[in-house]
């Protein structure tokens, strides 16, 4: 049913965005304001977590649910730009610099990392 | 053991609401559109790079103005900034997206979506910040 699959977007999706507020904010100050590591720790993981949910081919509706909808929200492209943009105000530019940089290379091998798994289960 | 500097402090149900709320509404809007246009692994992932610039500048609104010119609230940041802004954008689709193109060779693509992507969400929320703050503040 069409209708259900979408609330179960929104529903998922909220969920996810609690949990990334949660797991920024749990890693974020433990680690303090110098680096955004809150949100490169819920990327990676996120990043992990949808190669993950590719390798292991699930249906479209699952995969909706699962992909788009939970690890979806879980990360966010919006903070992680923010939070750079806000370093390069402040001239923090080998944190700008590191924070594009960790970000996109690591990211990409935790996805191929997460389907390499997926993928053998 | 624990220093008591180290402890998250525990967010409020109403804070957690909001993001909950925000992060739904932003979710459902981006699985709408990727379902509305599927991508193919060859072309360019035109649903994630518009969803990311567009929640990118409205976080840059929404942050600067609630954090510079507005009366401190408790739950319009997680609504809209932390929950409608962090579920409409993703970061994790970006980099499956990343690693097919890589996996089908399309080098010059991926380079050009990673730094188009980067260099306009970048863009996105100075512009933003920029026209809030360009508002004079009223005395």
């Amino acid at each position: 049913m069409i209708i259900g699959l979408w609330v179960g977007m929104a529903l998922i999706g909220g969920a996810g965005s609690v949990l990334r507020f949660v797991v920024d904010g749990a890693i974020a100050s433990r680690t303090g304001r110098a680096f955004p590591f809150g949100t490169l720790a819920v990327n990676l993981s996120g990043a992990v977590l949808l190669g993950l949910v590719t390798g292991l081919a699930l249906s479209h509706d699952r995969t909706l649910l699962a992909g788009t909808a939970a690890v979806g929200s879980y990360t966010t492209f919006s903070t992680w730009m923010f939070e750079t943009q806000r370093l390069g105000e402040d001239r923090q530019v080998q944190n700008l610099a590191a924070n594009i940089v960790v970000s996109l290379v690591a990211g990409i091998a935790a996805a191929a990392l997460g389907r390499l798994i997926g993928s053998h289960l | 053991m624990f220093e008591s500097a180290t402890v998250t402090p525990i967010p409020d149900r109403r804070e957690l609401a909001a993001v909950f709320a925000g992060g739904g509404v932003g979710a459902l809007c981006r699985g709408l559109l990727s379902e509305a246009y599927p991508q193919a692994e060859s072309s360019w992932p035109w649903v994630t790079f518009a969803v990311n610039l567009i929640g990118a500048f409205l976080l840059g609104y929404f942050a600067t103005r609630l954090q510079e010119r507005l009366p401190l609230s408790s739950y319009r940041r997680p609504l809209l900034g932390t929950g409608l802004c962090g579920g409409l954008t993703t970061f994790s689709t970006m980099q499956v997206e990343l690693l097919r193109m890589i996996d089908a060779r399309h080098f010059g693509l991926a380079v050009g979506y990673a730094s188009a992507s980067v260099v306009g969400g970048y863009a996105a929320i100075h512009l933003a910040t920029a026209m809030v703050r360009r508002v004079r503040v009223r005395t």
